[in-house]
């Protein structure tokens, strides 16, 4: 690892608020998009002639569709309940890392444009007009956030400062700001399927590849199919888990699960990502269009359920937007989704998150497992702000928070919970969510780990935990390079399907008759 | 007829028509402009009734922000608290005969104005102790409280300094409820606490005093989590889909 140029924050056990510190994130800017990446997803290059009134015009059309960005303008009263619950304001002190000021840089503008107090009496209530110096503030800022919607919680008002940050970034784009990372990733996903730009016959090879590697590991021909036509399950899960590591680890954790529950799934190379970075954006047609995708590879392989990979962004665009965006859900009326639910099983969730599919079979006794298996691992879970914040496992609420931590305890024998105002909806972000997973950002995704470095610290000391399990490719990625400028080993980070992977017993050979049979009949 | 009453009697229609027109119209973006995901925050209900008993904790306890801040819990709902009392106290001045309950709560609303001005006065502080929440302050949130507390204490004022004649007070405003104007004393310091009060009025539709008809729309606070069940889709997203679908079957 290259010396960082910039000051790693020291660990102390706790969680401290910073003083402000004006400006001290300012010089932190991701790439911008070029002209091209920008083109192919539908946005103008930079600053085309009136982006001013385009800008200005951009926003009224948001306050009109977003009830969210409407009621958010106007409601905010500057209490500062929000002002220490930003992972980047506690790792950077940047005064507009603060979920109030960061709504701020638009609120100012809003108030000049769209109301009367704003119009007439600017410095009184902070109104500012839209120039380029504001719109370059725009650019570092909201791409300074993470939409993890921690602030969220702990608004008196609801206010997400996320629904801020997207129509923010939204904005950008309509006048041609645009991030490279993001709006690249995204125009590689509408153009081959997936953010990693993996064609089809290398994701076939990968695939190959990894049976051999789990027959030659336990001696058990575990299948890894590819645009099966006809089986049960269609998996969606983010590209990273078909090579990055340590997310490969969970796809291999993933196909364990379904070759000991004997059910019949299948990868699609059309619906090879189950990211979709539409939702950094704030863009609705974008994310639909990412969505349309899964869609479209269920119903050409007329498969009966969907499941969901480890990836948080992706759980709460599939949770909580799939049944708007394309009609994957149940209780539509219109001919759009009625046309999916006739082919989907009503009998389950559609979609259903990978750790729902595994602890309802582990519910019913369908999975064995040796948890000592686990044993040179001592566990805790880190919540990802998406599926946290933003979506829900099973039935229950809350069961986005118990069911990972179910699943962990009936794999593994040594598992311990972090602080508690760092768990559950009260979870900090890993840093690199949102769209900020670059290197360009290296700087800002180190310090907004820092909470969640103070937090797994304690643990690492207390309870000598060694393992952090997640459930978001992001988190993985994210962790896996910034826990060493915290002095832990990269090692340390993993999914929950790698303990599952670790831990289960899947039948000897000899016993796979019955199930070869079973898959006869079925075909 | 003298001019101040006209003047003031003026100033009240105007400031109400203000407030009520203006809340209106504002409640009407609300409803109308749609919510077209589903964004709930955890712990998200999962039924309506859910949602009415988490909104209804968040209105009558500030649950989130109990969870956030003890500071500004305490002295925010001191002041929201006392401010219910005292508004309370003043339908007295609406009513004849006064109803039992306010009749009731009549000793608690006098001291209640105390609390508020306590309550304000602490929130006032974190705008100059904290540095967080100075960076963030602008004008209009310190004129507002000014404002506040100037009405507090003008009101104070007329309740244990210096009494104004309440009863000439009342027969004005029972006057202006029913458009007979009846004459409104000439004590300075009801004249500065009805100028206020009516400033407060005509600012609220603009200002960030919209935080109160606000929470009730908030999508994060309002919706209910279950969006694998019910399909739910806004008007334009609806037709963005069957614009898409003429297109793909022509």
């Amino acid at each position: 690892m290259a010396a960082p140029k910039f000051d790693v924050p020291k660990l102390t056990g706790f969680i401290d608020v910073p003083s402000v510190k004006e400006g001290a994130s300012a010089h932190i800017k991701s790439f911008p998009a070029s002209d091209v990446i920008q083109e192919g997803i539908g946005f103008p290059g930079p600053l085309p002639d009136g982006w001013h009134d385009i800008a200005i015009a951009k926003m009224g059309d948001l306050l009109s569709r977003y009830r969210s960005l409407q009621v958010f303008m106007d409601a905010c009263v500057h209490c500062g309940a929000c002002t220490d619950k930003c992972h980047y304001f506690i790792g950077t002190a940047d005064p507009k890392n603060m979920p109030v000021a960061r709504q701020e840089l638009m609120r100012s503008v809003y108030r000049r444009h769209f109301t009367f107090a704003g119009k007439y009496f600017p410095s009184l209530v902070g109104a500012k007009d839209l120039t380029e110096e504001t719109l370059q503030d725009w650019y570092s800022y909201y791409y300074q956030c993470s939409e993890c919607r921690r602030c969220s919680v702990y608004c008196p008002y609801g206010i997400d400062t996320a629904e801020v940050t997207m129509a923010g970034r939204e904005i950008l784009d309509a006048v041609g700001i645009g991030q490279k990372y993001t709006n690249e990733i995204i125009g590689k996903m509408h153009k081959i399927g997936n953010n990693l730009g993996l064609p089809g016959p290398a994701l076939a090879d990968t695939l190959e590849g990894l049976e051999e590697d789990i027959l030659d590991a336990t001696g058990v021909p575990v299948k890894l199919p590819l645009d099966m036509e006809g089986a049960e399950i269609m998996l969606v899960t983010p590209s990273a888990d078909f090579f990055a590591e340590p997310h490969v680890e969970s796809l291999i954790g993933y196909a364990k699960v379904f070759h000991a529950a004997g059910i019949s799934w299948t990868l699609s190379s059309k619906a090879s990502e189950a990211g979709n970075f539409g939702l950094f954006i704030g863009s609705y047609e974008n994310m639909q269009r990412g969505a349309m995708r899964i869609r479209d590879a269920a119903l050409d392989l007329g498969v009966k359920r969907i499941v969901v990979g480890e990836c948080g962004h992706a759980w709460r665009v599939a949770y909580s937007f799939w049944n708007t965006l394309t009609g994957v859900g149940h209780g539509g009326e219109d001919p759009f989704a009625r046309q999916l639910q006739q082919q989907l099983d009503p009998k389950y969730p559609a979609p259903q998150h990978i750790c729902e599919f595994t602890y309802d079979l582990i519910q019913q006794g369908k999975l064995k497992f040796d948890k000592s298996l686990n044993d040179h691992r001592t566990i805790t879970f880190h919540d990802s702000c998406n599926v946290a914040r933003g979506s829900r496992m099973s039935d229950m609420p809350g069961g986005q928070f118990v069911i990972p931590r179910e699943i962990i305890k009936a794999v593994a024998n040594n598992f311990y919970d972090m602080q508690a105002e760092t768990i559950h909806e009260a979870t900090f972000c890993c840093g690199g969510g949102g769209g900020l997973l670059t290197d360009d950002l290296m700087e800002l995704r180190v310090k907004g780990a820092l909470p969640r470095m103070e937090a797994f610290n304690n643990v690492v000391k207390d309870k000598q935990v060694n393992f952090l399990a997640l459930i978001c490719a992001i988190c993985k990625s994210q962790f896996s390079k910034v826990i060493p400028y915290y002095g832990f080993d990269m090692s340390m980070v993993g999914g929950v399907h790698q303990l599952v992977a670790t831990a289960i017993l899947l039948e000897a050979p000899e016993e796979t008759e019955q199930e070869s049979e079973a898959e006869e009949s079925e075909a | 007829m003298s001019f101040l009453t006209v003047l003031f009697a003026g100033l009240f229609y105007a400031a109400t028509a203000i407030f009520v027109v203006g809340l209106t119209l504002k409640i009407r973006t609300y409803a109308r402009t749609p919510a077209p995901l589903k964004i709930p925050t955890t712990p998200a209900p999962t039924t309506k009734s859910g949602v009415v008993l988490r909104m209804t904790r968040e209105v009558v306890l500030f649950e989130s922000l109990f969870k956030s801040n003890k500071w500004i819990w305490m002295f925010g709902y001191l002041f929201h608290g006392a401010l219910l009392l005292v508004t309370l106290r003043h339908l007295r001045y609406f009513t004849e005969p006064v109803w039992a309950p306010i009749e009731m709560i009549q000793p608690f609303g006098m001291y209640a104005g105390f609390a508020m001005v306590a309550g304000l006065g602490g929130l006032w502080a974190r705008r100059f102790l904290v540095d967080r929440v100075r960076y963030i302050s602008t004008p209009s949130d310190h004129l507002i409280l000014m404002l506040l507390i100037a009405i507090g204490l003008s009101g104070l004022g007329m309740t244990f300094v210096a009494h104004t004649d309440i009863v000439a007070v009342k027969a004005f405003i029972l006057g202006l409820m029913v458009f007979d104007l009846q004459p409104l004393p000439a004590d300075p310091v009801l004249l500065v606490h009805l100028t206020l009060v009516a400033l407060l009025m005509i600012i609220f539709p603009i200002s960030k005093l919209l935080h109160a008809p606000g929470i009730f729309f908030s999508p994060t606070r309002n919706q209910t989590d279950d969006s694998r069940d019910r399909r739910h889709i806004s008007p334009w997203a609806a037709k963005l889909e069957s614009d898409a679908q003429t297109k793909s079957n022509a």
